[in-house]
């Protein structure tokens, strides 16, 4: 356990608390840079994935973990912001103009479904946004002169300042420029007053609102940022997946970004990363796994979302927290040892939370 | 009509158990499918006589529902609503795969004894199948009201829907009284799912009409089991009219279109009887 002697009050909202902090991210930062020098080509594809899986999971984490809004459609805005980069792309726009362009269309599209959004709670907040993932679905199969409907669409490898970035190396450079990016932008919002009027909202809307925060504006605010991270995300996976069709983009895709902030552990910037690792290295996982298993179940075609489903039900039983929480429980363990009690994250007995007029 | 009443009952089961547990159950769609994927077993496999495979469905779906409460639903009681939704889906996703396991991914029918023949009333040909639908949500819905209103167990689940602390204290064994409810629910989307069976096909993936349901539910208020009728007749009469009426690609997308007016117009749903909390 570190004690940070305070010096002075800029020291209380330092993004780099100590130098421990200095030491291991700037090791981590350092292995991610030079991790395309020292690994097979198949690993750095996979890694810039999970980058990209990882703007992604900030992007939601800002609605779903600290503005409590439960969202089930986000696979809709990352469409969003494929289907645009695509289109710009093809009308001959730089790949630097069209991803923010993409991105930012995308963050109207989010303000705009927040207008109606922002009255509902709860389940309806869930069910009216998996509503608004199906339609911009059927938007996409049927708008076919800018999407090409079911047929799909082709996107070149990024181009920029005329050169053509087709290596994975190159790719994987791209989605870390952005992480890094969208990394610092979270982190900066959510300790600025707008990111603490979130946090406000999601753990009492009344509250909130007593202490002078505008719920409306907050949550369009809030959908808008998200929709903006996770349109980037989607430009980006545009290119990764180099085709787009309408299916790439279904109610699996949200529950798998849902899966990453839950399963990473909600309300936490660590938790969306560890989320995008976990799910990115997932299928991959399966895939070896699918070599000792039998056959019979091996070769069977749902297993890999009923096993998403298991691990879900097993990490919300179970770990509620996700893989951060363990983690800090991990460290608090280390730290403390071996005074550590088991009981210091136990969750207090609870009683059935109700909504409702008693 | 037959589509709307299909609508409605998959409705229904969603605020049953909405109204008693405060749980969204996003797995009634995957319900519905195994309620159809046992009458299949029992009907078209096993080869018992359409009624017995009927009942049989029922008394499985039952036993389904009520140890998926007690064994699994059960353990999150206290935690958030959002942490139930996606414990929901991914049992969804869990039964879709298990469906997919054991009765494979191919597309089974369902022969009833009343399929492919029309009826003829009043000059309307109607094929039978819709018709038998009707009559079973009105049969079910009947049901469902009187049980509701005259039998001890209906009262009980009644009484700890609306206060769970008040009932529990008139000795009320609460959680027993929402395992069956789950039950209840299981069985109204067995129903639903032998209904459905012959008109559609009997597959993995049929348990997405329960998102079209769901639309329903929230049109009619999601905590009144005659709102999730109506909403249900509001969306498949809709839909039915759109498909004529309007450009390719609008009937797949009315539900949600209506969901989002009424939701828009009244967050609570046309029908709503819970109030929300205000502190």
């Amino acid at each position: 356990m570190r004690i940070i002697f305070k010096t002075s009050y800029l020291q209380d909202i330092k993004l780099l608390k100590h130098s421990g902090y200095i030491f291991w991210y700037g090791l981590l930062l350092a292995a991610v840079l030079i991790a395309p020098a020292a690994l097979d080509e198949f690993y750095i594809g996979e890694m810039a994935f999970i980058f990209v899986y990882a703007i992604a999971g900030l992007g939601l984490m800002i609605p779903v973990g600290f503005t409590g809004l439960p969202s089930l459609g986000h696979a809709a805005f990352m469409a969003v912001g494929a289907y645009a980069n695509a289109y710009f792309l093809n009308q001959g726009f730089p790949f630097l103009v069209s991803v923010p362009l993409a991105a930012i269309i995308s963050a109207a599209v989010g303000g705009m479904i927040a207008i109606p959004l922002k009255r509902m709670t709860g389940i309806y907040f869930a069910i009216a946004t998996l509503a608004f993932a199906i339609i911009v679905e059927e938007i996409i199969v049927h708008w076919k002169s800018v999407t090409g409907g079911n047929g799909g669409m082709a996107v070149d490898y990024p181009v920029i300042f005329g050169k053509e970035m087709d290596e994975t190396w190159q790719f994987y450079f791209i989605c870390l420029a952005f992480l890094l990016i969208v990394l610092y932008l979270t982190l900066n919002l959510i300790r600025s007053p707008t990111g603490r009027a979130f946090i406000a909202i999601r753990d009492s809307e009344i509250s909130a609102e007593s202490m002078g925060i505008n719920l409306s504006i907050y949550k369009i605010k809030s959908f808008a940022v998200s929709g903006l991270f996770t349109g980037l995300a989607g430009a980006l996976f545009a290119h990764r997946l180099a085709f787009l069709a309408p299916d790439a983009f279904n109610f699996l895709l949200s529950v798998q970004l849902l899966m990453m902030v839950v399963i990473g552990g909600l309300g936490t910037v660590h938790g969306a990363i560890f989320g995008a690792i976990f799910v990115g290295l997932l299928p991959q996982t399966i895939a070896i796994a699918k070599d000792f298993l039998p056959p019979a179940i091996g070769e069977f075609p749902g297993l890999e979302p009923g096993l998403f489903g298991v691990i879900l039900v097993l990490f919300i039983i179970f770990e509620p927290m996700g893989l951060y929480g363990r983690w800090l429980k991990f460290k608090l363990f280390l730290e403390m040892f071996p005074l550590y009690r088991k009981a210091t994250f136990k969750r207090q007995k609870s009683y059935l939370k109700t909504e409702r007029v008693q | 009509m037959g589509q709307g009443c299909l609508y409605g009952l998959i409705a229904l089961g969603f605020v049953l158990i909405y109204k008693a547990t405060e749980i969204v159950n996003f797995a009634q769609g995957e319900l519905l499918m195994m309620g159809a994927f046992f009458a299949v077993t029992y009907i078209v496999i096993l080869e018992l006589p359409y009624w017995l495979g009927l009942l049989l469905t029922i008394l499985s779906m039952a036993v389904f529902g009520y140890l998926l409460d007690k064994l699994i639903i059960r353990s999150m009681i206290g935690e958030s609503q959002f942490s139930v939704i996606i414990l929901t889906i991914s049992i969804g996703f869990i039964l879709r795969s298990v469906a997919g396991a054991f009765w494979g991914n191919d597309i089974l029918s369902l022969e009833t004894p009343y399929s492919g023949e029309m009826a003829n009333i009043a000059g309307l040909i109607i094929s039978q199948e819709y018709l038998v639908v009707i009559a079973g949500t009105v049969i079910l819905s009947l049901a469902l009201f009187l049980f509701f209103r005259y039998s001890s167990l209906g009262v009980a689940m009644q009484a700890s829907s609306q206060n769970q602390l008040a009932a529990y204290y008139m000795g009320i064994p609460v959680k027993r009284v929402f395992s069956l409810i789950w039950a209840v629910s299981a069985v109204v989307a067995a129903v639903a799912g032998t209904l459905m069976a012959p008109i559609s096909l009997v597959s993995p993936s049929m348990g997405f009409i329960g998102i079209k349901a769901f639309a329903a539910a929230v049109i009619g208020g999601f905590g009144s089991l005659p709102g999730a009728l109506i909403g249900g007749l509001i969306i498949g009469g809709t839909e039915q009219l759109a498909g004529s009426y309007l450009p390719v690609g609008f009937q797949e997308i009315t539900a949600y279109l209506i969901m989002f007016l009424v939701l828009t117009i009244r967050p609570q749903g046309l029908f709503a009887q819970i109030q929300q909390k205000k502190v």
